[in-house]
């Protein structure tokens, strides 16, 4: 088990080096030219003022040059320097990451609760009102696209009803606590400022359960089917044999024997999570990676791109490796040596 | 005659399953009886409901099925019970083993584990702990080595007999007055099956249990039972004292099981087995149901299903039950 973490904690650095080189080359073959992103349209045509951006930015040097650069920059943890909002990439990253991180785990949170409950439930009722139910809430949740969902409940519930707050992290009179995790749940709990807590938390809802909505439905499909496999083998009748309640027979012996092939989608699912926060982060003004890569792709912000991929990247990487360690723990007869 | 009720009482139980609202009966009114410390062995094909009916006697039916008839447990009606009451009863006065250790284990749960469950709904008074130095002591009594190490192991880690081993620990962990083993050896290699036997036929006498103990190898049941139920199409055919059944079997259906244990001593090469197969569910003859595959059957047997016939405490539901031995005595 542990030589098995150990094996692919190594193979890190080298995946992460192919992701950084990958990112390097693809944004260098792009037909934009980013020194119109630098230096305004009517600057354009002074050679003297074009000469010093390109010297300013590297972007006099070969390819090579400026890969071997890059690559030596970001083993100090310089990611370079935005050519848009002219801060490192690196801080632009630090200040939004946990921004969509909180975003994108607590719609894993609602996506995991409602779709196992769901699946749970359509199993052991199935072919009644139930199961149809929770089939019918998992087709709406994988085919109603994310913006659209997102509109929409802003408009009813924030709109409309006023029951919940609209876009944003926080309420845009409130003064935002000091930034230690960049998580808005964590510092307003640092800051001590409990009912700016709530607000926080009062923000999540929608955000998270727009983009939560299409993981529960394929969780709860999937926990759904191997529920039914499951409670159809022997043990179920040991245990009911045993004289435990159907309670126990379900959660304990048959949800557990249902969660390897559920945290494989969970862990997976995450990769789902980081693109689709790209329309939700825009749809809730919520300052995160999505929208400031949106916002790079846009104004031809190489450095950010760069930066944004090889973030996303790693963020893959590590909740791969996370889900194959759960895999392990969660199946006892797959322990590696 | 017997002052107190029997430990274990089967009267007319019927179990049906229905499909688009057409009920087909795979256990046909099945009655027996086990008395406290008492081994009754059920034999019988696959499929005959011999599984199907101890099952459902303890509340454990398919979904779906339709039970009726009366089970009776220390006099106490259990068909109707309501669910908590028979939950407590399973698992701590009467408990199962089956058929394959295997698929009967929980692949995700340490064997301990599971042994301290069955303590602990019993007992929920008892802390853990306590509860896994009950299922170590458990181990212990099935003569598995090493009982502390391999509480925390995974059913995976066992071997087949061991795994069985497991299941027994498991089934006697609140001391039942009865224990069902349903083909407890079936799955197992020839050489398990009789270690199985032994630990099962300990147990029972050193505990007292009440045993049933389901199979379709009537040979298993000679040096183990003392009464026989031989079940067909759902129906009990033959019930008697076990050396009385193998000494004068009254069923045809009996004398082809018997004649279908393989002899080590015989010199002959073929295996006897008896011509056909069981009637498929809702599918019986008229008269009696095995006149199909019965190398004796007259015209009677096709038109009049037998009564049962009884002799002193041997009964055979043939119409020529005890007609030849009779003659020949």
């Amino acid at each position: 088990m542990t030589r098995y973490i150990l094996r692919r904690l190594i193979a890190m650095p080298f995946l992460v080096l192919g992701i950084v080189t990958l990112a390097f080359l693809l944004t260098s073959v792009t037909k934009g030219d980013p020194l119109t992103a630098i230096v305004s349209d009517r600057q354009l045509n002074n050679p003297e003022v074009v000469a010093a951006a390109k010297a300013k930015w590297g972007l006099d040097r070969s390819l090579p040059e400026r890969y071997a650069i890059y690559v030596g920059n970001l083993l100090t943890g310089d990611m370079g320097t935005s050519f848009i909002t002219r801060r490192p990439v690196a801080q632009d990253v630090l200040y939004r990451l946990p921004a969509t991180m909180e975003l994108v785990i607590a719609a894993m949170a609602v996506g995991a609760t409602i779709g196992i409950s769901l699946g749970v439930l359509a199993a052991y009722f199935r072919n009644t009102v139930i199961d149809h139910v929770a089939r019918l809430f998992a087709l709406f949740g994988s085919s109603i696209p994310v913006f659209w969902l997102g509109l929409a409940l802003l408009y009813v519930f924030s709109v409309q009803w006023g029951v919940l707050p609209g876009p944003g992290r926080l309420d845009a009179r409130a003064t935002p606590p000091p930034m230690v995790t960049g998580f808005m749940t964590i510092d307003t709990l640092l800051a001590g400022d409990f009912r700016l807590f709530l607000d926080a938390v009062w923000h999540l809802i929608l955000p998270a359960f727009v983009l939560g909505w299409a993981v529960a439905g394929t969780i709860s499909r999937l926990v759904r089917a191997n529920m039914l496999e499951v409670l159809s083998r022997e043990f179920i009748l040991t245990a009911r044999a045993k004289g435990a309640g159907e309670f126990r027979v379900v959660i304990r012996h048959a949800l557990r024997n249902t969660m390897v092939p559920t945290l494989t989608v969970i862990g997976y699912s995450f990769a789902y999570l980081l693109t689709g926060a790209v329309l939700t982060e825009t749809i809730f003004s919520w300052p995160g990676m999505g929208s400031y890569a949106v916002d790079a792709a846009r104004g031809l912000d190489f450095p950010a791109i760069i930066g944004v991929t090889i973030v996303g990247g790693v963020v893959f990487l590590v909740t791969n490796l996370l889900t194959d360690i759960a895999y392990v723990v969660a199946n006892p007869r797959v322990r590696l040596g | 005659m017997n002052a107190h009720p029997p430990l274990f009482e089967v009267r007319d139980l019927r179990v049906a399953f229905g499909r688009n609202g057409v009920f087909a009966e795979a256990v046909r009114g099945i009655s027996l009886h086990v008395d406290h410390g008492e081994v009754l062995g059920i034999v019988g094909e696959s499929g005959s409901g011999k599984s199907v009916g101890m099952l459902a006697a303890l509340g454990l039916q398919p979904e779906g099925a339709r039970v009726s008839g009366s089970v009776r447990f220390k006099g106490r009606e259990l068909v109707g019970l309501p669910r908590r009451a028979l939950r407590e009863l399973r698992g701590s006065r009467i408990a199962m083993i089956f058929q394959d250790p295997l698929s009967s284990l929980n692949p995700v749960m340490t064997v301990g584990d599971q042994i301290a469950e069955a303590v602990r709904l019993h007992n929920p008074d008892l802390s853990r702990r306590a509860a896994l130095d009950r299922a170590k002591d458990l181990l212990a009594l099935v003569a598995i080595p090493q009982p502390d190490r391999r509480l925390q192991q995974y059913p995976h880690e066992f071997s087949g007999g061991m795994r069985q081993r497991v299941m027994i620990a498991m089934a006697v962990a609140n001391d039942p007055d009865l224990l069902i083993a349903d083909e407890p050896t079936t799955a197992l290699d020839v050489t398990v099956q009789a270690q199985i036997m032994e630990v099962l036929a300990e147990l029972q006498a050193r505990l007292k249990l009440g045993l049933v103990l389901i199979t379709h190898d009537l040979g298993v049941l000679a040096g183990h039972a003392d009464r026989v139920a031989v079940v067909y199409a759902g129906q009990v055919v033959e019930q008697a004292g076990v050396d009385d059944l193998f000494a004068r079997p009254g069923h045809p259906y009996t004398r082809g099981l018997i004649a279908s244990i393989p002899d080590m001593t015989a010199q002959s090469e073929r295996l006897f087995s008896i011509d056909g197969t069981p009637p498929a569910l809702g599918r019986l003859p008229a008269g009696c149901p095995f006149n199909p595959r019965c190398v004796a059957a007259q015209d009677i047997c096709r038109r009049e299903a037998p009564p049962l016939h009884r002799k002193g405490d041997h009964a055979a539901a043939c119409h020529f039950a005890f007609s030849a031995t009779e003659s020949a005595a």
